[in-house]
């Protein structure tokens, strides 16, 4: 039998297809391919252009110091990134302490306390809370959010001024409250898929639990939370690469000084935030530019260092690798 | 009869107590959304009227701000211009994942990619397009299509992953049913896997252009800020987002007014995007 005919029952041939209606199925499929390549290509080309751009301000203060030095200092062109890691670090710790608890709490209550037709709108509105654009936090943020929290964040600061991080005068932007907008921020997304988890648990594991008497709670806490830790894990670090990366809202709030903050009521810059805010001065100035490039560069690789631990737990949870807590019994 | 033993008064007490905490911080996550559609509304609405849509902004420095014309229809056409580059695509490397590349290897990777994409911060992207497209010049230095790419790369990740959750839903025996009757693969693609994932498809895009629409970083960097109305997208072009931000700049009462004005004005249109998608995803037979 020759190719591209079949010979059908009772000897007949069924009609070939012509060669030009054969040749657009190869063509699609390798078009479509190409375009897989080019997502490829694509990410390969980003990385390079970073690192070629910003290849002169590594060069000219090492790698290490650029990270690492706590100097950065537009008018004397002397960039160490130090103060807007610091800045990073601190502003997205205080949104995941905030975030994630509530956003776990939501979760749970979503899932397994909440009257059954109270479900879905509770749902929907903390899942409203990711339509609202970055840029409209950050006007909220600065404008109703941090004038009226001067007050109370004095007085914490002034009562527990013992704490690391906490004490001095509250200046009007600052970290605290570039943490809180990020915190309300990342909600959505961590309690979203922290909702997803809790949903897979088996109902065999929570009425088994009740069964033997737990109540509510207890069934919450020994069947519910066990078997979702690995997922509410990479929720809350999926989070925190959405903090890191937030930029627009935190330009507008955290006020844009680059000191390491003295406490988390004081004024403080982010690696993103440098890069909008400063990037319209550094136009004309190639060693400032490429000092704003390198750090987008380091802000690229932690965003991907924390994405990709997140999807490692995220995945874990999905596949159901899961090892029993020790705890579990208690 | 035995009589089960009652439930401890301490162990009543932790389980609703902890019942009462989980209600508590549900509740405490509603109150952001609330206040903040509070003073949007408060605010926005006093801002609004016919000139506020009808007329650009001055940028004088003192007297009428003007409106924000000019920043609803450059959201409008660069975001036009970014669904038209990023959903083809974005369901083109769905198709291939889903259609040719299975769990292959290649497939695999493409995937991990993407969803490295998706975490890629925005203001990553406008620096990308800034230092690919503005720095070398290709066509003058900031443009609105510049824009439009940087918005495209932030969506593609999103319809490519929505895309390939909505046809990984389409049944084998459907295509296996066309392929069984003679059809040739692309038929079968364009005219069973296609038209039957098309609500599916339609929502997961909207969700991208939503989020585009209120994206400010990447445009910061691409499509720069001007105050008149421009449709010609070769030219710098104002925004919504961007023109949110340079008022809030500013701290001048009259603008931070203009700033909440536009603000409620994105966010209704990002709302009413979203409530398209969901209506869309509603009348889908498949999810």
């Amino acid at each position: 039998m020759e190719a591209g005919s079949l010979t059908a029952r009772g000897g007949r041939t069924l009609p070939e297809r012509s060669p030009r209606a054969r040749a657009i199925d190869p063509l699609l499929r390798w078009t479509l391919t190409g375009l897989a390549a080019l997502i490829l290509l694509l990410i390969g080309f980003f990385f390079i252009r970073l690192f070629i751009e910003a290849k002169p301000a590594f060069d000219k203060f090492g790698y290490v110091g650029f990270v690492f030095d706590n100097n950065w200092d537009v008018s004397r062109e002397i960039f160490g990134a130090w103060p807007l890691v610091v800045g990073t670090l601190i502003t997205s710790a205080i949104a995941l302490i905030l975030g994630v608890p509530v956003a776990i709490a939501t979760a749970i209550y979503t899932t397994e306390l909440s009257p059954r037709h109270l479900r879905q709108p509770l749902t929907i509105i903390v899942e409203l809370l990711a339509a609202v654009p970055s840029v409209v936090y950050g006007l909220w943020g600065i404008i109703v959010l941090a004038p009226k929290l001067k007050g109370p964040e004095q007085w914490f600061s002034d009562t527990f001024s013992f704490l690391p991080l906490v004490g001095g005068p509250v200046s009007i932007p600052n970290c605290f409250v570039a943490g809180l907008i990020m915190a309300i921020m990342i909600l959505p997304i961590v309690s979203a898929i922290s909702r997803e988890v809790m949903v897979t648990v088996p109902s065999e594991n929570k009425e088994a639990a009740l069964a033997l008497g737990a109540t509510r709670w207890e069934m919450i806490r020994i069947a519910v939370l066990p078997y979702s830790r690995s997922g509410i894990s990479g929720a809350a670090m999926l989070g925190l690469g959405r903090a890191i990366g937030e930029t627009i809202a935190v330009t507008i709030v955290i006020g844009n000084a680059p000191n390491v903050p003295d406490s988390i009521f004081s004024q403080g810059y982010t690696l993103a935030a440098v890069i909008a805010n400063e990037f319209g001065e550094a136009a004309s100035d190639p060693t400032h530019r490429a000092a704003l490039i390198a750090a987008g560069l380091v802000l690229f690789v932690l965003t991907l260092l924390v994405n990709a631990i997140a999807r490692h737990f995220v995945n874990r949870a999905q596949r159901g690798e899961r090892t029993v807590p020790k705890g579990m019994a208690g | 009869m035995t009589t089960l033993p009652a439930v401890s008064g301490r162990r009543r007490v932790t389980d609703s107590g902890m019942r009462a905490l989980m209600l508590v911080l549900t509740l405490i996550a509603i109150v952001p959304l609330v206040l903040i559609l509070y003073y949007l509304i408060k605010e926005g609405i006093g801002a609004w009227s016919k000139d506020f849509f009808t007329t650009d902004p001055t940028g004088r420095f003192l007297g009428n701000p003007g409106g924000i014309k000019s920043a609803i229809w450059g959201t409008i056409e660069m975001v036009a211009l970014a669904s038209l580059i990023a959903i083809p695509i974005g369901i083109g490397v769905a198709l291939y994942l889903v259609e040719y590349g299975k769990q292959g290897r290649f497939a695999n990777v493409v995937r991990y990619f993407v969803d490295v994409m998706t975490g890629v911060p925005s203001v990553v992207f406008g620096l990308f397009v800034y230092i690919v497209l503005v720095v070398t010049k290709v066509g003058g230095t900031f443009a609105a299509w510049k824009g439009s790419v940087a918005l495209a790369l932030l969506m593609l990740p999103v319809v490519t992953r929505s895309a390939e959750v909505v046809l990984n839903l389409v049944p084998d025996s459907l295509r296996e049913g066309a392929l069984a009757l003679g059809a040739p693969r692309w038929r079968v693609v364009f005219r069973v896997v296609l038209p039957s994932a098309l609500p599916g498809l339609v929502t997961g895009s909207l969700l991208a252009v939503a989020r585009a629409a209120g994206e400010t970083a990447p445009l910061l960097f691409t499509a720069a800020f001007v105050f008149g109305t421009q449709f010609d997208l070769s030219q710098r072009m104002n925004s919504l987002p961007l023109q949110i931000f340079s008022d809030v700049g500013q701290a001048q009462d009259r603008l931070v007014q203009r700033a909440w004005g536009a603000a409620l004005t994105l966010v209704l249109l990002v709302l009413i995007l979203s409530l398209v998608a969901r209506l869309a995803q509603r009348r889908s037979r498949l999810a």
